[in-house]
């Protein structure tokens, strides 16, 4: 049997999660003008027409709310082809209820951040599993197996592309900060499967090669700097809608667009991207400032000790030290 | 057809490419390389036995790695070297054009350290590298540190040739007078890998070796012959770790294991307080000069913040005020190094009194964990969230994410969910 080429099938199918932030502190809030169910009108219209674009799209959708996060809605689910809207619906309603029934604090001051990171990780997790599906053609275990089987014989090679949409609507918080960095990192990085396990029989010049672009919609009154980063370094599209009415406008033009269109189609692009980081000591934005060496805590002045790790600096003055940092240094930093 | 599933014959296969070479059959290696690019073909037949092959194989790795990783990974917050100094000293004596590695080990080893160099920079961003040639019995810099990786590349790649011997203290020699230029808080590193089975030396190597453990450097030696006994010394006296590779695939592994920051010794390096600049982006269409190449640019770089020069890339170092450039995603790359994961547990299902709580899906991508039959497949889960997560997940949290999806789900992380 001659295989097929995968390029016929490896641009245009795409897998997309979505992650909808259900924070209720801010839906609920003087800073939306979007209704949720408004939004949500706009949400099903869109993945409706992703699942239209092409018949093996896959669309599955994660919550992030303010104490939890879940799966809501997974489009390879054989059970309920018809009913799907009610299912999201009525799985989304179950959601928000529980996230409230969890709930320990009895009041939050102003709207409290949405566990972004958490989300992120379900579903870099779940865009992995389902790669590892379309490589390892097992049926023995998997629920997913009879949707990807018949595929399988005709073509080596599915799913290749995989990234997100994200509605954001609140303000970031540093002590998320570096859980959410860790994901953005790894949905940067080549997601090599062949580098973890011996994918033998499938092996593809194509595979390999497995980027998650994140893109973000943000509804709130501010832009999110976590988000705009995320999208910068993977390469995805930030996105602030003006005009709520037409949101499913902006979703449909914007991140509809399958990864390999993206090479030829005139994207937003961001206006400036900050990447300055704040004090340890303070919180506020440097652009210039000290780092520990021994635990990368950054300072806006030169200190004695580090606060982070203890640790006591420049015991041995070499001209490198920093306790002259007025005078121009002739001597590289680095060697 | 053999009904083992372990083995089977070679001519069932036409490996597609070297890197998809199977290697873990249980104990065997592979006792011949193909190199033809053909396609692997299947038919009706063979599907059926390469499929449970394949789940064999795919939970044979698995285990390998996680008993890998819970050797080398420990749940406490060790001090790690972050900003490192490393050397990479490449043997290109006659033992490097052996063919016993296809097509030859040199060819072989730049490969792999290309490999290296890149995940290098990715997991240290604010690390420079530099590379050591041995040659005809003396030792030549290939490139100065630097924190690029397309210029190291760049050079290895040039041209590859072997002659000659290679002298080990030539090399450290080398080394050390150039590591001895670095700033006392960056970590010394060197990582030799050597193919020859001796050493042809001008003088005393002990000493050498003594000189390097004084200026603090950590050597280890990564060798693809046999065992050396120098070489066992000198990592023993400097507390680097020597390895010998079997294959293509185990030299990978061993290279890939120094790309993590190592334990850090505390008198190695003395703590400081580095001055760092944050440049910001400019804007796209500002037309400015840039300074590492000298021409006019348009848009699409970053502006110093102390002499408001132009930079292409980052990190990097400003030409004209000597300022570390990097940007914030870059340190926190190196955070998790910081802050690790606990390695989960194992769950074994005579161990659960509660036949209740049989998990029932994988927490991360929703994988069933029960088997036709409700016998339940082997998972692991979370000591502080409890929750349970397939093999694959498990793997790809610890090697790549370094976050737990239950304990970043759930704002109260000691929450047991129903």
């Amino acid at each position: 049997m001659t295989p097929v080429s995968s390029k016929l099938y490896a641009d245009d199918v795409s897998l997309l999660m979505v992650l909808i932030d259900t924070n209720p502190f801010f839906w609920n809030s003087a800073q939306s003008t979007l209704p949720f169910s408004k939004f949500l009108t706009h949400v099903l219209a869109f993945l409706n027409s992703i699942l239209l674009l092409n018949k093996m799209n896959q669309v599955v959708v994660i919550a992030a709310g303010y104490n939890s996060c879940g799966y809501i809605f997974d489009s390879s689910d054989p059970q309920n082809q018809n009913k799907r809207a009610e299912d999201l619906l009525h799985k989304l309603e179950e959601f928000v209820d529980n996230d409230q029934e969890i709930c320990r604090e009895e009041s939050v001051d102003g709207p409290g951040f949405s566990l972004l990171s958490g989300s992120l990780s379900m579903a870099l997790c779940c865009i992995l599993f389902f790669l590892f599906i379309a490589l390892r053609c097992m049926d023995v275990q998997l629920n997913y197996a009879n949707i990807f089987r018949g595929s399988f014989e005709q073509c080596h090679f599915i799913l290749s592309h995989g990234y997100y949409a994200y509605m954001d609507l609140q303000m970031d918080l540093d002590s998320i900060y570096v859980a959410i960095m860790n994901s953005i990192f790894s949905a940067q990085r080549s997601m090599n499967p062949s580098v973890s396990m011996v994918i033998v029989l499938l092996a593809d010049e194509n595979q390999g090669q497995l980027q998650v672009p994140i893109d973000s919609c943000v509804l709130g009154a501010q832009h999110s700097a976590f988000l705009q980063q995320a999208s910068y370094i993977t390469g995805g599209v930030y996105l602030k809608p003006q005009i709520f009415d037409g949101l499913f406008q902006y979703l449909s033009t914007v991140f509809a667009t399958d990864l390999h269109s993206r090479c030829f189609l005139q994207l937003p692009k961001p206006a400036g991207v900050d990447f300055r980081a704040s004090c340890f000591c303070h919180k506020n934005t440097i652009d210039m400032g000290y780092i520990c060496s021994v635990c990368l805590s950054i300072f806006c002045k030169h200190q004695k000790k580090c606060s982070t790790c203890g640790s006591v600096f420049g015991q041995a003055q070499t001209q490198n030290s920093s306790t002259t940092p007025d005078r121009k240094m002739k001597t590289p930093v680095d060697g | 057809m053999n009904k083992d599933a372990n083995f089977l014959p070679e001519s069932t296969f036409k490996i597609s490419n070297e890197d998809s070479i199977c290697r873990c059959i249980a104990h065997e290696k592979p006792k011949a390389y193909s190199t033809t690019l053909g396609r692997v073909v299947l038919d009706k037949e063979e599907k059926c036995l390469t499929k449970r092959l394949n789940t064999k194989i795919v939970f044979i790795t698995q285990e390998m790695q996680r008993q890998r990783r819970l050797r080398t990974t420990t749940a406490a917050r060790i001090q790690k070297g972050l900003i490192r100094y490393l050397y990479i000293v490449i043997d290109l004596s006659r033992a490097a054009g052996e063919m016993d590695y296809k097509p030859s080990r040199m060819v072989v080893v730049a490969r792999q350290v290309e490999a290296f160099i890149r995940e290098f920079f990715d997991q240290n961003p604010l690390s420079q590298v530099g590379l050591v040639t041995l040659k005809d019995g003396v030792a030549n810099s290939l490139t100065s540190l630097g924190g690029s990786p397309e210029s190291h590349i760049k050079a290895l790649m040039g041209k590859l040739t072997s002659s000659g011997d290679a002298s080990l203290q030539n090399g450290l020699d080398l080394v050390q007078s150039l590591l001895n230029q670095v700033p006392s808080y960056g970590h010394r590193e060197v990582l030799i890998l050597y193919s020859a089975l001796s050493t042809c030396d001008p003088g005393e190597i002990i000493e050498t070796i003594q000189k390097c453990k004084a200026s603090k450097i950590r050597c280890s030696v990564i060798g693809l012959s046999a065992e050396l006994y120098i070489c066992k010394y000198l990592c023993q006296e400097t507390g680097g770790s020597y390895s010998v590779a079997l294959d293509e695939f185990h030299l990978k592994e061993l290279i890939f294991e120094h790309a993590p920051p190592p334990p850090a010794i505390a008198e190695f390096a003395v703590a400081n307080l580095i001055k760092m600049g944050f440049p910001q982006r400019a804007a796209e269409g500002v037309i400015s000069i840039c300074s590492c190449h000298k021409e006019a640019k348009v848009g699409g770089g970053y502006t110093c913040p102390r002499c408001k020069a132009r930079v292409c890339e980052l990190p990097t170092e400003c030409q004209i005020c000597g300022l570390t450039l990097v940007s914030s995603p870059h340190l926190a790359r190196s955070y998790h190094h910081l802050f690790p994961i606990t390695p989960f547990d194992d769950v074994t299902p005579s161990a659960t009194n509660n036949p209740n709580k049989l998990p029932k899906i994988c927490f991360g991508c929703q994988l069933s964990l029960l088997n036709p039959g409700n016998m339940p497949a082997p998972c692991v889960s979370c000591p502080k969230c409890e929750q349970f997560f397939c093999l694959d997940c498990d793997i790809y949290i610890h090697e790549s994410l370094h976050n737990c999806p239950g304990c970043e789900s759930f704002r109260h992380s000691k929450l047991v969910v129903a």
